[in-house]
């Protein structure tokens, strides 16, 4: 089996990448402080920079947004039923046995079925809600009978224990990416990738990968 | 690349930081205009008038209002004066209601307890319902205005038979701290019992104990806040007070959104700046928080007697019952709007709930409403259970015999002049009862570096505003449901990860054994 060094992850794709997932591990340890989960910066300064890396963050899915569209990038997600049910028994039972990885990652192709579908819900759903209940929660101003008065929206419970439900989902989620990067070519090699663009990729079958990926965007 | 998204972020944190700092420009302009001392225009030791010798408190009166000419009318108009004002109350209607009529949680009510309680009324011989309170002659203009610290008053509100009235009246101008003092300062029959958060200790204190009377500080005399306009006083405690207005509030100095953080000024919607400035009340010597009058009338060898705690406070009195004290109280919270409504005598009574002496209105979703600091204190008083109505005892004055309860000791003879005096039937059978008052803290500010921190409030355990419910807290409030399967989420994330790695391992060691 001879391997290729190919540029994978390209540099914008990589800065969007690790500065969200700063962004989020960041968002997670300042917001479970504000909510009262544990104390260790400090409830003021949790909340100070929970809402300064929320602005950070707002910027760079703008960004990144862009980037997506710009690029074609977003092809990446469109989710496909082909060699899903592959992908899932493989982390189910294949990978056990030392079988080949199902699908082949390629420039074009850089997800599998499985990780098209989870990072389209992330984006469409996940992101969107954690986004929009933030910002909820961010212009949510007390009931007054005059003054600020910005979003009059009585009561904070509901946008609050949604952000909260999401940020659970979303801290499981980076739970079990982090390890499932260990499930590449060998242990490290999706993490150097994510770092240096650069991933050595098994030729073989090659075209067949790049067919169904063509073929895919048909 | 990290390094680069690391140094932006660092970038915007630095940014975030800066808000807080701020100005506070605003203190020192206030600083500046409160540090100008007023000097009195007049001289009084310099007026004829005053150099002839008084033969009565009453001959005073009439000197002042031969310059003042119209000053004693604005008094008489005064609750000094009155004892009572005309209010709106909410199914009631209009009422005239204030110290006159009200019973309170400690000495429970002045009807029929005239001779001592006058002491601090703002007049003469104020001893029974028969007052004048349209004689000009009966006004106490020196008890607010004396400069010279020697002017005191006794029983019917007259003036120590040692005080020289000529050298007082020479010697008069704004209220001083001791004048407000004298009586708002022991309330209740002792320093400090009614309110924990004004006593003697600020007729001479630190910024630490109250930011604005240090002497080390502003030195704020009572009425640089509570200003007076014809003799209408601003400021009020809602023991006797009932409707929103003459209000003296933190907000007349330092504005509505004081703080250079806006996130500070936006709690300034909900809370109230004592909310947060006030942590703690009665930080120099103890309040009362608690006063049960069923134990009182206990004689030794026929006598009344008192047993003092270790701070020199009765924890015991025959002629009062138990009371317990406490000293730097945390306060309870309660949503507050500014009106309040209060026991009326008469007012039938619910067993098995405190009675509320006062209610405090107030609510979440009220937008007048904001969480205030409040000392509740918790009593158990004398009450008619067959007619289930409160009972305004006579406590004290007359000669032995007459029914006061601190002479006699019998309840029923107190209960049945006390209930007379104020018109009300006593059914000649009497019990205890739990009341509750509530009294807004609004003195002994603390500095700011000794404000209430976020996490006081902010905390799932302990919370200082763990009673008030019908809004969520970050940081008090979660949802259960949502706690509990976003931790089985996260576990389950966790343990399904290491148990694929393990999984993985094993079979690899299996495979490259096989």
């Amino acid at each position: 089996m001879s391997a290729n060094r190919i540029y994978v992850y390209k540099a914008f794709g990589r800065f969007w990448h690790w500065t969200q997932a700063i962004l989020i591990l960041f968002l997670a340890l300042t917001g479970f402080e504000v909510h009262g989960s544990y104390q260790f910066l400090g409830y003021r300064q949790a909340v100070l920079y929970h809402s300064t890396a929320a602005v950070a963050l707002l910027a760079l899915i703008a960004f990144a947004i862009f980037w997506h569209f710009t690029t074609g990038e977003w092809r990446q997600y469109l989710p496909t039923r082909q060699m899903l049910r592959a992908q899932v028994d493989y982390y189910l039972i294949g990978i056990f046995h030392d079988a080949p990885h199902p699908t082949k990652k390629t420039p074009l192709s850089k997800l599998n079925p499985l990780q098209k579908l989870v990072y389209l819900a992330l984006k469409i759903m996940a992101i969107p809600v954690m986004v929009l209940s933030g910002l909820f929660y961010m212009f949510f101003r007390y009931p007054q009978s005059n003054g600020i008065g910005t979003l009059n929206l009585g009561h904070l419970e509901r946008i609050a224990l949604v952000h909260t439900a999401g940020a659970f989902f979303l801290v499981s989620f980076v739970i079990a990416h982090v390890y499932l990067i260990t499930t590449g070519r060998t242990p490290v090699s999706n993490l150097k990738a994510m770092i240096t663009g650069y991933e050595d990729l098994e030729d073989e079958h090659e075209e067949v990968a790049v067919a169904a990926a063509i073929e895919e965007h048909a | 690349m990290a390094l680069v998204a690391g140094a932006i972020f660092a970038v915007l944190l630095v940014g975030s930081l800066k808000r807080q700092t701020g100005r506070s420009d605003q203190v020192q302009d206030l600083k500046r205009a409160y540090a100008r001392k007023h000097v009195p225009s007049v001289d009084h030791k310099k007026f004829a008038v005053l150099q002839k010798k008084f033969a009565s408190a009453h001959d005073v009166t009439p000197v002042c209002i031969s310059c003042h000419t119209e000053r004693h009318k604005e008094v008489m108009a005064s609750t000094h004066w009155n004892w009572s004002r005309e209010v709106y109350l909410p199914g009631r209607g209009i009422r005239t209601i204030g110290k006159k009529n009200l019973l309170n949680n400690f000495c429970i009510g002045v009807s029929s307890n005239l001779q001592g309680c006058s002491k601090c009324h703002a007049g003469y011989e104020y001893v029974d319902n028969g007052f004048d309170f349209t004689d000009a002659r009966n006004v106490d203009c020196l008890v607010c205005h004396d400069n010279s610290g020697t002017y005191t008053k006794t029983t019917a509100g007259m003036p120590s038979p040692n005080v020289d009235l000529n050298f007082v009246s020479q010697r008069v101008g704004l209220p001083q701290r001791a004048n407000c003092g004298t009586c708002h300062f022991f309330g209740g029959g002792g320093n400090n019992v009614k309110h924990g958060d004004l006593e003697q200790a600020l007729m001479s204190t630190s910024r630490d104990v109250d930011v604005h009377m240090g002497t080390d500080g502003s030195d704020l005399d009572c009425v640089a806040c509570h200003t007076g306009k014809n003799h209408k006083m601003l400021g009020k405690m809602y023991s006797v007070s009932s409707m929103n207005r003459d209000r003296s509030t933190c907000e007349q100095c330092h504005g509505a959104t004081p703080h250079a953080d806006s996130l500070l000024n936006e709690h300034t919607v909900k809370l109230a700046c004592q909310t947060c400035h006030i942590p703690v009340y009665a930080k120099v010597n103890e309040t009362k928080m608690a006063w049960d009058w069923s134990t009182a009338g206990k004689l030794r060898d026929g006598k009344p007697y008192e047993v003092e705690d270790a701070d020199g406070n009765p924890t015991y009195a025959s002629i009062k019952g138990n009371f317990i004290w406490r000293k730097n109280v945390r306060p309870e919270y309660i949503f507050f709007n500014g009106t309040a409504d209060h026991y009326l005598v008469g007012d039938t009574v619910q067993t098995g709930v405190p009675v509320r002496m006062n209610t405090l209105h107030g609510s979440y979703d009220d937008p007048n409403s904001k969480i205030i600091p409040v000392k509740i204190h918790r009593a158990k008083q004398i009450y008619d259970p067959i007619n289930k109505i409160l009972i305004q005892p006579k406590l004290s004055g007359g000669k032995k015999g007459d029914g006061a309860f601190w002479q006699d000791f019998d309840w029923n003879t107190s209960a049945a002049a006390g209930m007379k005096s104020v018109g009300l039937p006593y059914s000649g059978q009497y019990a205890f009862i739990d009341t509750v008052m509530y009294w807004p803290v609004n003195h002994m500010v603390a500095t700011k570096e000794k404000t209430v921190a976020c996490v006081e409030c902010h905390a799932k355990h302990n919370s200082r505003l763990a009673g008030l419910d019908g809004f969520y807290m970050p940081g008090r409030d979660r949802n259960s449901a949502i706690e509990w399967l976003g931790s089985l989420a996260l576990l389950g994330a966790l343990a399904g990860a290491l148990l694929h790695a393990a999984a993985r391992i094993v079979m690899s060691w299996r495979r490259r054994a096989a």
